[in-house]
C-alpha cells in the first residue's frame, strides 16, 4: 500500500505498463523530451526511448489516426490528447474510424488503444483547457468512456484499459490531479471497466456523481452527515459501459436521486442517468429524480469569480441535498 | 515488362471494370440499396500500384473503393454478397460498397469519410517500422482528400519519421462535383510533396504501366526504408460521383471526350499486342474468363442468405 495523488498513479501505471509489455508505446504532444505539460510521462523517454514515447506534431487527428492504425497492425498505442478540448479535431479519427472498425470488420479486427484526456474545470483553464467532453463520446457504440477519480480506481482501471482489446477514452479530472491523494494496493490489481462505485453507504438519499464533482459530493455529504441526514455516494466512474445494476440498486435503496456533473446540464451524462433511473426504478422513487450541473454556456470563464460560480461547490450541492432530503 | 506481369495487370483491370458493370447493372434491378461509386477508368491505379503488394502489406480505400478490393485480391462473390446486403457478404450486409475490409489481405477498408484512411495507413506503417517488417502501407485517397487536414498531418509524419508508406492520390479530376481546377492553386499536386520533404511523383493514371512502374520504385524505397512518397496519378472517372449523378457540373462533351480518350483498358489492349506481350486473341480469352468468374460471384452472392436479423450489440466490443 502507498499513499500516491492522482496524477501519480497515472504516471506509475503507465510506467508499468510500458516495463510489462512493449508493445505499449505512447504518442501525445509534449509527451517526451518536457515529460507531459502535467508530468505524467516524466522520465519516460529516458527509460523508454523516442521509439516508444513518440513526441508528435500538433495534429490531434493523426496522433488518434496514427494510434488506430498502428493498433490494429500491432502495437498498443496510447494517444494522449493534451487536454480533452483539444480532441476536437480528432472527433472523426475517434467516433467514425476507432469506434467502428470491430463493426465494420466482422469483428475481425479491433482497435486496442487508450486516449488520455485531461478534463474538467477549476485551474483557470479557460475556454480551451476546462471543458467537459465526456457526454459526447459516451454516446458512441463501440468507444468505452471512463472517468475514475481516486488514485486506486485510476491505477486499477488504466491497467484494464490498456489491456483492453477497444478504444478507451480515459478521463482524468485535471484539478483533481495533485489535489486527491489516497492508498494504491500494491500488485497488479485491476477494476473493470463498467462496474460504479459506493464511495459512501447512506440510507436517506443517493447521489451520483464523477470527477471533482464526486470529491465535492463526499465533502458534502460529510456536512449532511453532521446535520443527520444519511447520503448515500455513488461514483459513477464508468460512463460506457454503464453501470444500470449498481444506479439502480442505489435508487431503490433511498428512493431519493441526485445528480451532480459540471458539464451543462442539457445532454449531460447526468441525463442519462436520470432518464435510467425514471425509466427502471419509478416505483421505488420518493422524490423526482434532481440535476445540479453547470450553467448553459459554452465554455468555462476564466475568472476566479465566474469559474468558482460555474462549477457546483460543496455548499450547493449540500444545499440541493438538504433540498432532496426534505423533499 | 514480362508478359505474365502485362497480361495480369489486364486481367485485373478487366476485373474491375466487368464488376463495376455488373454493379450498376445489378443497381438499376434494384437489387443494391443506397448508392455506389464506380471506379471504371481508374483501374490502372489499383492494379498498378497493388501488383506490387504482398498480403500481409496494408491499404487504406475510399468511398470509390471496389478497384482496390480487387487489386487486393478481394473475393468477388463476396464483395457482391456485401454490395447485395448477405449474410454471405465482407461484412455480413451492414458495411455495402463504401465500407468493403478485409482482413485476410491487408485492407483496412473503403471509407465512406474522404481523408479518413490516410492516418490509419500512416499508423499501420509506424507499426511495421517499429517492429522491423519490410511491410508497407499505401494510402489510396482522391484529389478531395489532398485537401482535407488529414492529407497534411499524416503525410508530415510520415516524411519526419520515414515510414514505409506510400500516398496514391487518384486525381479524376472531381471532388464530388468539384473540379480539382477550382480546388487547387496548383496545376500538379504531387508539388506538394516539397513541402513536406519527400518524393513527389505525378504519372498518367491511365497507363498502367507507368503507374506500375513508379509505383515499383515507391514500393521498393519504402521497403528499404528509405521512407514516404506521394505518388499522383492524373485519372478521370468515366461515370458520376455516383450511380445515377446528373452530372450537372459536366458537359456531354467533356465526358465522352474523356471516355474515348481515358481508358485504360483500351491503351493497354493498345501496348500489350504492339509489343508482342500478347494477341488479340489472349486478351479476348482473358476478357471471357473474367465474364464467367463475375457471373460465377453474382450466382454465388445472389444465393447467399439476407443479413440476419437485427442483433446489438454484435462485433462492437469484445465484451461489454
Amino acid at each position: 500500500m502507498a499513499e500516491k495523488s492522482n496524477v501519480q498513479a497515472v504516471h506509475d501505471t503507465l510506467r508499468d505498463e510500458f516495463r510489462r509489455d512493449d508493445r505499449v508505446i505512447i504518442l501525445g504532444e509534449d509527451v517526451g523530451v518536457r515529460g507531459g505539460v502535467f508530468r505524467v510521462t516524466d522520465g519516460f523517454i529516458e527509460e523508454f526511448g523516442p521509439d516508444r514515447v513518440i513526441d508528435m506534431p500538433l495534429a490531434e487527428s493523426a496522433i488518434v489516426g496514427v494510434a488506430i492504425g498502428a493498433a490494429i497492425a500491432g502495437l498498443v498505442p496510447i494517444a494522449e490528447m493534451q487536454f480533452a478540448d483539444f480532441s476536437a479535431p480528432a472527433f472523426e479519427q475517434i467516433v467514425d474510424e476507432a469506434a467502428r472498425i470491430r463493426y465494420r470488420s466482422n469483428g475481425q479486427w479491433n482497435v486496442p488503444i487508450v486516449i488520455r484526456m485531461p478534463w474538467g474545470a477549476g485551474v483557470h483553464g479557460a475556454l480551451y483547457h476546462s471543458q467537459s467532453l465526456e457526454a459526447f463520446y459516451a454516446h458512441v457504440p463501440g468507444l468505452k468512456v471512463v472517468v475514475p477519480s481516486t488514485p486506486k480506481d485510476i491505477t486499477g482501471m488504466l491497467r484494464s484499459a490498456i489491456r483492453d482489446p477497444d478504444p478507451v477514452i480515459f478521463l482524468e479530472h485535471k484539478a483533481t490531479y495533485r489535489a486527491v491523494k489516497g492508498d494504491v494496493p500494491d500488485g497488479d490489481f485491476t477494476i473493470p471497466l463498467g462496474p460504479a462505485d459506493v464511495k459512501r453507504d447512506g440510507t436517506d438519499i443517493t447521489v451520483y456523481a464523477y470527477g471533482l464533482m464526486l470529491h465535492r459530493c463526499l465533502e458534502a455529504a460529510e456536512t449532511l452527515g453532521r446535520e443527520g441526514i444519511s447520503v448515500d455516494v455513488v461514483d459513477v466512474r464508468s460512463l460506457r459501459p454503464l453501470d444500470s445494476e449498481t444506479i439502480l440498486r442505489e435508487a431503490r435503496k433511498t428512493g431519493k436521486c441526485l445528480i451532480v456533473y459540471e458539464d451543462n446540464r442539457l445532454f449531460g451524462a447526468g441525463a442519462e442517468i436520470c432518464a435510467m433511473i425514471a425509466e427502471e426504478a419509478f416505483d421505488s422513487l420518493d422524490a423526482p429524480v434532481m440535476r445540479l450541473a453547470g450553467p448553459e454556456s459554452p465554455a468555462t470563464p476564466f475568472n476566479k469569480i465566474q469559474e468558482d460560480a460555474f462549477l457546483p461547490n460543496a455548499d450547493n450541492i449540500a444545499t440541493k441535498m438538504r433540498e432532496l432530503a426534505a423533499y | 515488362m514480362d508478359k505474365q506481369t502485362a497480361l495480369h495487370l489486364y486481367r485485373v483491370m478487366r476485373t474491375i471494370r466487368r464488376f463495376e458493370q455488373r454493379s450498376t447493372t445489378l443497381f438499376g434491378e434494384n437489387k443494391i440499396w443506397g448508392t455506389i461509386h464506380s471506379y471504371a477508368g481508374e483501374e490502372a491505379i489499383a492494379a498498378g500500384v497493388c501488383e506490387h503488394l504482398r498480403d500481409d502489406d496494408w491499404i487504406t480505400s475510399t468511398h470509390r473503393g471496389h478497384g482496390h478490393c480487387i487489386a487486393k485480391r478481394a473475393e468477388l462473390g463476396k464483395m457482391f454478397a456485401e454490395l447485395l446486403g448477405r449474410e454471405t457478404g465482407y461484412c455480413r450486409g451492414r458495411g455495402g460498397s463504401m465500407h468493403i475490409a478485409d482482413t485476410s489481405k491487408g485492407n483496412l477498408g473503403a471509407n465512406g469519410i474522404v481523408g479518413g484512411g490516410i492516418p490509419i495507413a500512416t499508423g499501420a506503417a509506424l507499426t511495421a517500422k517499429q517492429l522491423g517488417t519490410d511491410q508497407v502501407a499505401v494510402s489510396f485517397f482522391g484529389d478531395g482528400a489532398a485537401n482535407q487536414g488529414t492529407f497534411h498531418e499524416s503525410l508530415n509524419i510520415a516524411a519526419i519519421w520515414k515510414l514505409p508508406v506510400i500516398y496514391v492520390c487518384e486525381n479524376n479530376q472531381y471532388a464530388e462535383s468539384f473540379p480539382a481546377k477550382k480546388a487547387f492553386a496548383i496545376e500538379d499536386i504531387s508539388v506538394r510533396a516539397a513541402g513536406y520533404g519527400m518524393p513527389g511523383v505525378r504519372v498518367d493514371g491511365r497507363d498502367v504501366a507507368a503507374v506500375y512502374a513508379a509505383a515499383s520504385e515507391a514500393i521498393a524505397r519504402a521497403r528499404k526504408g528509405g521512407g514516404p512518397t506521394l505518388l499522383v496519378c492524373e485519372s478521370y472517372r468515366h461515370e458520376g460521383h455516383y450511380y445515377g449523378d446528373p452530372r450537372k457540373y459536366q458537359t456531354k462533351e467533356e465526358i465522352e471526350g474523356w471516355k474515348t480518350a481515358f481508358d485504360p483498358l483500351l491503351d493497354a489492349r493498345g501496348w500489350i499486342v504492339r509489343d508482342g506481350l500478347g494477341t488479340e486473341a489472349e486478351l479476348d480469352a482473358i476478357d471471357r474468363a473474367v465474364d464467367d468468374e463475375m457471373e460465377r460471384a453474382v450466382a454465388w452472392a445472389e444465393a447467399g442468405p439476407p443479413a440476419s436479423p437485427l442483433k446489438f450489440p454484435e462485433d462492437i466490443y469484445a465484451s461489454y
